[in-house]
């Protein structure tokens, strides 16, 4: 089928941090069924935090990543599987097992600004012939120069395709086009863009991605994912379908494996709380937001202040060690203050 | 008393800063800088400092043996075998920061007595010798079921060999952990942060204990703060260990003493530092049997 976009799903990847990393085989069974069935081109199955994720330091998975890959990749007749890896946290050795539970794309993510952290998982992707991506974490934190050199970088190791990421819902529509208009002027490969919806500009986001060039545009079911969630999946194929974009995605389908699979075991609405807009307007990793709140909780200070002093310290993923720390010192600073 | 002589082979940035720890170290004489590019700014910081050079690499400092009693090898993990073979082959000692591996790890506040006398150590990672001093520490109280660590490095303190094999930072860490720090399972993990002004390298310790032992793990953890403050007086605690159930989180900041490396690159002043510790070590062993 020729598709004038490439809708890919992250609801089983991006949707573990909501899910405190506890899918079971059966939920991304029927998930990665009805994503199959809608003509979802590729989805993503991995922890949230990538391949090797499971740690205390993000939350330890309640079933092996591999076994959920494996289950997904049973259940898929056409669709395509990715996995996320993040160097640093996965290794070389955990992308090769992904493949043997039947990945076919690697997504290698790393901070805006620390592409050339990722030439050997880059290569080897492409070595075990899987779709390979070039993953640039964050893309608020660094001027639209800074982006397009280090996507020049991962092109350089034979990246297939360049994803703009604003994993803390942070870019405004015009900052996406920005952006992605840069990329496309100075690389030559696909370009894709991962939102969230921190600022509930996720979809605006996705539409000024598109309309700057990218072709690649990630969504989750019902927005569960990090944060306030991502670009919502089957309000992207509606849309695009009003814009005559052929996605190859079917809009009752997509609808029933949101409203009938994913709504039914969510742990809570994805909405835009206090918490995740925060997260939006100070710049701040979406998968803190779990993390936030028990450290909120436990020392008696507001979610918002943890939040605006990570974004001021510029924390970048994966620090989630750090929000606890951050909390201790509020609370100091509010008892000495007493 | 006798000082052993010390010979650095690699007068890149941490060769240098090695040179400045081993001038402090007491049982231990600054003797010969070796590199292979004549002009490099280590070369020239040790002869300003009065100290031999060598630039022809590790031939140049073969025939001049009697310049050197230990040798510390800052180079790249391909070079290192060779060295060793060649080093040992005529009794030196070789200290090992590359992550050749060849030589048993070595942390020196968990088993620096045991390889006293091996002909070659190895310093595993920065995160390790950050970390592993306190895994050890809560393995004399508790049995440690899995450990794992995060290191968050500022980009500038983390060079290009790092980057370029950022895996080997991970498996050679995790199985020290294991190895060294008593865990049955090791995790490591690293995060590089851009943030301008650099942040001060900070490191994590989860692990999962036996419940129970709060106290006990606690005072052995505070234990080795202070002996690692010995070699590292910037490595320190942030808070209080933090129980939750059969988890303990430990957090540690690492700011370096300044010699030649910007004291926020705590992960590669700890390297030094360490690596001068157990020097000095194996020098003051040798002086005592003399």
């Amino acid at each position: 089928m020729k598709r004038d976009l490439h809708i890919l799903d992250v609801t089983l990847r991006d949707g573990s941090h909501s899910m405190k990393h506890a899918f079971t085989e059966e939920q991304v069974r029927q998930v990665a069924k009805g994503l199959d069935q809608a003509g979802v081109e590729y989805f993503e199955v991995s922890h949230g935090d990538g391949l090797g994720g499971s740690s205390l330091q993000y939350g330890l998975s309640n079933v092996n990543e591999l076994k959920l890959i494996e289950a997904a990749a049973e259940e898929a007749k056409r669709a395509k599987i990715s996995v996320l890896l993040l160097p640093g946290i996965g290794i070389q050795e955990d992308l090769e097992n992904a493949v043997k539970a039947g990945a076919k794309m690697v997504r290698v993510a790393t901070h805006v600004t620390e592409a050339d952290v990722a030439k050997q998982h880059i290569q080897l992707g492409r070595h075990l012939g899987l779709k390979t991506v070039g993953f640039l974490m964050m893309a608020h934190m660094a001027p639209v120069e800074k982006l397009v050199e280090q996507a020049k970088l991962f092109e350089s190791y034979g990246a297939e395709m360049i994803y703009v990421t604003d994993s803390a819902g942070a870019l405004l529509p015009h900052e996406v086009k920005e952006r992605i208009q840069a990329l496309k002027q100075s690389i030559s490969v696909d370009i894709g863009f991962h939102g969230h919806n921190n600022l509930s500009l996720a979809m605006a986001n996705t539409m000024a991605a598109v309309e700057a060039g990218a072709t690649y545009i990630d969504g989750s079911l019902r927005c569960l994912g990090a944060g306030s969630g991502n670009t919502q999946t089957e309000v992207m194929v509606a849309v695009f379908d009003r814009l005559n974009y052929k996605t190859g995605v079917d809009l009752y389908p997509i609808m029933d494996v949101a409203n009938h699979v994913v709504a039914k075991f969510m742990p809570r609405p994805q909405e835009i709380t206090g918490s995740s807009l925060i997260m939006g307007y100070s710049g701040v990793y979406s998968s803190f937001l779990l993390f936030t709140e028990d450290a909120a909780k436990k020392f008696g200070v507001d979610e918002r202040d943890i939040l605006v002093e990570l974004g001021r310290m510029r924390a970048v993923g994966g620090q989630e060690d750090l929000i606890y720390d951050v909390a201790r010192e509020l609370a100091n600073r509010k008892h000495s203050v007493i | 008393m006798r000082k052993s002589k010390v010979a650095i082979i690699g007068s890149g940035n941490i060769g240098t800063d090695l040179m400045y720890k081993i001038e402090r170290s007491e049982y231990l004489e600054m003797s010969v800088m070796v590199g292979i590019d004549p002009n490099s700014e280590g070369l020239k910081r040790a002869k300003e400092r009065g100290y031999e050079t060598i630039d022809t690499g590790i031939e140049g400092l073969l025939e001049k043996t009697e310049l050197a009693d230990i040798v510390f090898d800052a180079t790249t993990a391909k070079a290192h075998a060779g060295h060793s073979e060649l080093l040992n082959g005529i009794g030196k000692k070789v200290i090992d920061l590359t992550p050749a591996a060849i030589g048993p790890f070595v942390v020196p506040t968990a088993n620096i007595k045991e390889h006293l006398d091996a002909s070659n150590v190895n310093m595993i990672t920065c995160g390790g010798q950050a970390t592993i001093p306190i895994i050890h520490a809560i393995n004399q109280v508790s049995q440690v079921e899995y450990a794992e660590i995060v290191a968050t490095v500022s980009s500038k303190s983390a060079g290009p060999g790092t980057r370029a094999n950022i895996d080997e930072f991970t498996r050679t860490t995790s199985r020290a952990i294991e190895k060294i720090g008593g865990a049955q399972k090791g995790k490591a993990i690293i995060i590089l942060n851009p943030a301008d002004p650099p942040i001060i390298m900070r490191d994590t310790i989860h692990a999962l204990v036996e419940e129970g032992k709060e106290a006990g793990i606690i005072a052995s953890i505070n234990k080795v703060v202070q002996l690692v403050q010995e070699y590292v007086p910037g490595y320190r605690m942030r808070g209080n260990p933090v129980f939750d159930g059969r988890k303990v989180s430990v957090f540690i900041e690492v700011e370096g003493a300044g010699d030649f490396f910007p004291p926020y690159s705590g992960n590669l002043d700890i390297m030094t530092a360490a690596a001068a510790k157990v020097a000095n070590e194996i020098a003051k062993k040798q002086s005592t049997f003399v």
